[in-house]
């Protein structure tokens, strides 16, 4: 897939978009267009995302957020348009979902997914970067060094006293902390986390902000899908509204609710 | 937090001793009760049971196989018996050949039904087979060969669930059509039988069918071992997160496929050896092992043993076994596919997690703590 044109970048990208160009940006979407049978789910999408930035992307059902993940991690191959990774060295839409893994990006599901059947602390093993090759994990030890980072894992995401339970045993709002923790053992350099306040209690909602803003200070990139406005103030970060496959605003949670256009797709009046 | 969850688990669980202790005497009082008493003494175990007995194992050994794919990687192969039937295969190439010219057209490289098809000189892919060692690496490398090209297409396609079992039904039909045909070499409809030494030892002895059927118990033994050693290390734990969440298993950076892969070769060898076994204690291989309802039937066991835990895939083998062996030499003998299907649905709804994932239940319903580190055991899906 080669550029497409670059010079005519998409009307709708709102106002305050400060675009970077490709060598300076760690995520770089320059007109990403996906259909499904006639329906476009995202529409010349184009944004990107800086080194160490956190961003925060709002907008109603059907807007193309959790497509825009799928086509960043391989999972749906854009019909236009480019992805590139890292200052435009890796173009996203040739590899599948386990090189660009390995790249360094994760991503939590919208639906808390962990391994059910295994122990919070197997799961966190698996997640934990290393070896990912078959047959030299036959005969894989752990070290103590991974012994080390898991534990400093549990302290981040809290689950320290839940590590012999199964995966499937903890509790919805659990599972999201471990699937964050499992991200976290990845190590990643840009994590994408979809919707991972839903179903929590108001106090469990504001420890995974600042849960998200510690992985953040730590030096991660993280974009969140997130529904809850208050969560997304109590992350305090760049707000992206998406809406019919493209940037509808982007700015501060305060200029983008402000935004005429936005409060009528999104916010309501 | 107690410390024993950072302990990785045992190599051989309390069930998985149990397993091997009982194993361990039948191997050594089976043949020492044919072998060392008279004919009529009580104890005495005649030979004929020896040797269905051993076949018993190696079923046992065969539903091992299944379990590790079906049990802790999902992937519901229905056509296991074609490795089964290549490893018998194998074994029975060599020991046509070692018939020699004591066949019935006294040919000394030709086996009778070549001669009987008027074949001239023994085709290509028999050589070799009148060489033990050579048949014994033919016996892991046909299933294992056919396992990586066929997992390999498969896997890497992405194909699942009842997809796959179908492709895998329509691979083991396949090969009973080929099998069928007598100019594949393979002896035809017949197959392959008549056989009679190995290693220079009357294959009807009393003593080389002891000797095959603590092979089989041994076969059995480290077939466990092997197996519980692969799904307790690391790339056990991937399996088992394949079999829940293979998505999240590729967005963790693993290569599912190739882990899928490696599983299904290695079953597929398991399989192979089974089938080895097999062969000369039973002394036939026709193309009737490849049958589809043969594959089906493993899966029968390993449901009703307990899929996910090894010791129930061995033990279903050899409850249904018995139950077979004792049904169809009765007047109940032309009901016994309905009994077995009834079986099936009768397990699949009232003990779907068989008889060995029941009773681990009902042991942690009675233990205080449960201990989550024992054998993962979710909700069986039909369709993985």
């Amino acid at each position: 897939m080669t550029a497409t044109d670059t010079l005519d970048p998409p009307v709708a990208a709102g106002e305050g978009a400060a675009k970077k160009t490709l060598t300076e940006a760690l995520l770089y979407l320059d007109g990403v267009t996906v259909t499904f049978d006639g329906f476009r789910a995202l529409n010349a999408l184009s944004f990107t995302i800086d080194p160490g930035e956190m961003r925060a992307i709002i907008g109603p059902n059907g807007a193309g957020k959790t497509t825009m993940m799928d086509v960043i991690t391989g999972k749906t191959r854009p019909d236009k348009g480019d992805v590139f990774f890292d200052g435009g060295t890796t173009d996203l839409t040739k590899l599948d979902e386990t090189q660009i893994a390995t790249l360094g990006i994760g991503r939590k599901f919208q639906k808390p997914t962990v391994f059910e059947s295994h122990t919070v602390l197997d799961n966190l093993r698996l997640a934990l970067k290393g070896q990912r090759r078959a047959l030299p994990n036959i005969f894989r030890r752990e070290t103590a060094a991974a012994r080390e980072r898991i534990d400093e894992i549990f302290e981040t995401i809290k689950l320290t006293e839940h590590r012999g339970r199964l995966g499937g045993a903890l509790s919805h709002g659990q599972k999201q902390w471990l699937e964050i923790g499992m991200l976290l053992a990845q190590d990643p350099r840009l994590l994408l986390v979809d919707e991972p306040v839903a179903g929590m209690t108001d106090a469990e909602t504001a420890q995974t902000a600042e849960l998200l803003r510690a992985i953040n200070a730590n030096g991660h990139s993280v974009v969140v899908v997130e529904h809850d406005m208050t969560f997304v103030r109590d992350l305090g970060v760049r707000v992206m509204c998406l809406h019919e496959g493209s940037v509808l605003a982007e700015g501060t949670l305060d200029q983008v609710s402000a935004n005429e256009r936005v409060i009528e797709v999104y916010l309501g009046r | 937090m107690s410390p024993s969850d950072t302990r990785p688990p045992t190599l051989i669980p309390t069930n998985g001793l149990v397993f091997l202790g009982v194993l361990a005497a039948v191997a050594v009082l089976v043949p020492l009760l044919n072998l060392a008493t008279s004919p009529d003494a009580a104890v005495h175990v005649p030979t004929y049971v020896v040797s269905l007995l051993g076949k018993y194992l190696t079923y046992a050994l065969l539903a091992l196989s299944v379990d590790l794919i079906w049990g802790y990687v999902g992937i519901l192969s229905l056509g296991q018996g074609a490795f089964f039937a290549l490893g018998g295969y194998a074994m029975g190439m060599y020991l046509m050949r070692q018939i020699g010219t004591r066949g019935v057209y006294g040919d000394p490289m030709l086996p009778d039904f070549m001669v009987f098809l008027n074949w001239k000189e023994l085709p290509w892919f028999w050589y070799g087979f009148d060489l033990f060692p050579f048949a014994l690496v033919m016996v892991l490398l046909a299933p294992g060969l056919l396992a990586l090209v066929f997992g390999w297409f498969a896997f890497r396609s992405r194909v699942t669930g009842v997809y796959l079992s179908i492709i895998t039904q329509a691979m083991t039909f396949a090969l009973l059509l080929a099998f069928f045909r007598n100019d594949m070499g393979f002896g035809g409809n017949n197959g392959l039988t008549d056989f009679k030494d190995i290693l220079g030892f009357n294959i009807q002895s009393d003593g080389t069918r002891a000797v095959l059927f603590f092979l089989s118990a041994l076969a059995l033994g480290l077939g466990y071992v092997l197996c519980r050693f692969l799904v307790r290390s690391h790339f056990g734990k991937v399996l088992i997160a394949i079999r829940d969440a293979e998505t999240r298993v590729r967005f963790t950076g693993y290569r599912a496929e190739n882990y899928k892969l490696v599983a299904f070769v290695v079953s597929a060898m398991l399989a192979g050896i089974a089938g080895a076994l097999y062969v000369p204690q039973v002394g036939i291989i026709n193309p009737s092992e490849f049958s589809p309802a043969n594959s089906i039937e493993i899966i029968v066991w390993v449901a009703v043993g307990g899929r996910g835990t090894l010791v129930g895939a061995a033990l279903g083998a050899v409850l249904v076994n018995y139950a077979k062996t004792y049904f169809t030499s009765g007047f109940l003998a032309p009901y016994w596919l309905f009994m077995l299907g009834g079986l099936f649905v009768a397990v699949t709804l009232f003990l779907p997690k068989g008889i060995v994932g029941t009773f681990y239940d009902w042991r942690e319903k009675r233990r205080p703590s449960p201990d989550a580190l024992g054998e993962p055991l979710p909700e069986p899906k039909p369709a993985e």
